[in-house]
């Protein structure tokens, strides 16, 4: 593979004849029109935003007169906003329960799901279909099943002596009652790109294995453990992303509340663009979430993203 | 494969049973809620199966509080069929080229792309509402359609991983017979790679059809209105007819299962097969 140096130091090591720099001419261009439209929609609906969401944080922009230079008087204001400070806090708990419960979970079906069992397909299929299912109708369901008079999981728990539990009206309990359905809908997704990972895994490792007699847990400490790194670390970092994000879970199934239990920093920047019309503010919030987020991709990939690169 | 004998086999027989019960016990609640009579929904305790199965509730719910089911399953095919096709066709025009031509910049231009993975969404919302409003195309499809036509980072990513599994001598055997690149692309990878392009095909379809966040954002008008905008306003009005609601959830996950159903076995082979392991 030619990086851009090799690329443009190339006429000096080896003289080009013209056919070979006419191959060249020619792959460039029909390479860039193979990759022009994803190019064109890459400038356009995220590069240039990206840019326009920095400028959009130092702007006083309600969308009916002409956005006016705010400095830095939006970002010095959310230092002193009470519900952005909850929202932030809400942020962090939210991926404190979601990440690890949902990795773990995820991990464990992938290893039962790596078995030589029977019925794989229908089993695969069932703990897919909430992946696949709509959030608002999953969440709607899950709104359903968490009231605290009729719902079908205080009628279960009833049976077990448990008095009733009021899941999303609860303020210490509303959040992570959300959690739970997240992780409860999202678990297929992770547990399938583990399997893709745990099946790549070379048998003759596992032989090798045996033959020195290793035991059920040295082959997944010492073998699948390491194996697994690659994926283990692409799902952290995509779930961090997506969790810190959260919103539509919150916006169907508690509106923020109750009180601002579960205000998030997403559902806050919605609420500040699209009911207070504070469109600054808002892009203020979506840059603190850029630079959260960068911050903890950076400090993964610094800490862990070289310990997990294995060529086979 | 570790743990292999033993007690392997039970355990693991007994953690896919119980979760696959956790999984789908939600749907066959909303099932039967969806058939019964509005007095049977709360009952405590409640009944698993009703005592009459009453079907009419689906067709109260398709045309409940003004809301026409039909236009809205209409309006949504009119925004997925056009972005799942672009979303395919784009991005495996660019993944073709990130696997096979070497042209200036081309790794730089991919770890672009794969950082892009990483931009959040919410970032990018408020520039491009304030985008579409210049545009005049607020309460309009086009926010919808228009942004899902170039292909994205993680269809790009997927069907590269595809792509360099092709043995190159094909390709080196369609060259030397005169074929275009454009020619090998649609008529040569395309088809080798049904299993990634089903993949990619449900997972664009249901992405663009579970969107409610969009809609919810760029459409007002009623006779514009998404399933899932319809839905999430027919929970507005109907907040305690569970009997209703819970129909037409079903009728709004029901396309979902089906294409999912179909594509299982091409959609498994595809995310396996395409190495999707960061």
């Amino acid at each position: 593979m030619n990086t851009l140096s090799d690329l443009t130091a190339a006429p000096e090591r080896t003289r080009l004849t013209r056919r070979a720099l006419h191959k060249k001419l020619r792959d460039n261009l029909v390479g860039y029109s193979f990759i022009a439209p994803a190019l064109i929609g890459f400038l356009a609906f995220t590069l240039l935003p990206v840019l326009a969401a920095f400028v959009i944080g130092f702007l006083n922009w309600d969308l009916l007169t002409a956005p006016t230079w705010a400095g830095i008087k939006n970002y010095a204001a959310l230092l002193q906003d009470e519900v952005f400070l909850i929202s932030l806090r809400n942020t962090i708990m939210w991926v404190v329960y979601y990440v690890p419960a949902s990795i773990a979970i995820s991990l464990i079906l992938a290893l039962a799901m790596n078995m030589p069992l029977r019925g794989i397909t229908a089993f695969r299929a069932m703990l897919y279909i909430p992946v696949i299912s709509p959030l608002l109708a999953v969440a709607l369901l899950f709104v359903w099943l968490f009231n605290p008079d009729f719902g079908l999981i205080n009628f279960m728990l009833s049976k077990i002596g448990i008095q009733p539990i009021g899941w999303l009206t609860d303020e210490r309990l509303a959040l992570p009652s959300i959690a739970l359905m997240a992780i409860w809908k999202n678990a297929g997704w992770n547990m399938l790109i583990f399997l893709a990972a745990l099946q790549g895994i070379p048998r003759h490792l596992y032989e090798a294995a045996d033959l020195d007699g290793a035991t059920k847990w040295q082959k997944f400490r010492n073998v699948t453990f390491p194996l697994l790194a690659p994926a283990t670390f692409f799902i952290v970092i995509m779930s961090f992303i997506g969790a810190f994000q959260v919103f539509g879970e919150i916006y169907i199934m508690t509106n923020g509340g109750p009180g601002y239990s579960t205000h998030t920093l997403a559902y806050y920047l919605w609420s500040n663009a699209f009911k207070f019309n504070k469109m600054g503010y808002a892009g203020a919030i979506s840059m603190v979430m850029f630079l959260l987020i960068l911050l903890v991709t950076v400090l993964q990939n610094r800490f862990f993203g070289r310990k997990v690169q294995y060529d086979l | 494969m570790p743990l292999r004998k033993g007690l392997g086999t039970p355990v693991s027989y007994l953690i896919l049973i119980v979760m696959s019960i956790v999984s789908i016990a939600p749907f066959l609640w909303m099932f039967t809620t969806s058939v019964k009579d509005q007095k049977e929904i709360f009952l405590f305790p409640p009944k698993w199966i009703p005592s009459v199965f009453k079907w009419h509730n689906y067709v109260e719910a398709w045309n409940a509080g003004g809301l026409n089911f039909s236009l809205m399953f209409y309006n949504t095919m009119l925004i997925v069929i056009p972005v799942t096709i672009f979303t395919v066709l784009a991005s495996s025009m660019a993944a073709y080229a990130f696997a096979r031509i070497e042209f200036l910049g081309r790794n730089f231009l991919f770890m672009l792309l794969l950082a892009s993975m990483m931009i959040p969404g919410a970032v990018t919302l408020i520039p491009q509402f304030i985008l579409f409003r210049e545009l005049t195309w607020l309460d309009s499809f086009l926010p919808l359609i228009v942004p899902g036509l170039f292909g994205n980072a993680f269809a790009i990513f997927l069907l590269r991983q595809f792509f360099m599994t092709i043995p190159g001598e094909l390709e080196d055997a369609a060259m030397i017979d005169g074929c275009s690149r454009y020619r090998i692309w649609f008529q040569m990878f395309l088809p080798l790679s049904k299993p990634a392009v089903a993949t990619l095909t449900v997972f664009t379809f249901q992405g663009v059809y579970n969107d409610f966040i969009g809609p919810l954002i760029y459409i007002n008008s009623q006779n514009k209105f998404t399933v899932q905008l319809g839905l999430a306003a027919f929970n507005g009005v109907y907040q305690t007819r569970y009997d209703l609601l819970m129909a037409a959830s079903v009728f709004t996950l029901l396309p979902i299962i089906i294409l999912f159903l179909f594509a299982q076995r091409y959609f498994i082979e595809g995310i396996t097969m395409s190495g999707l392991k960061g």
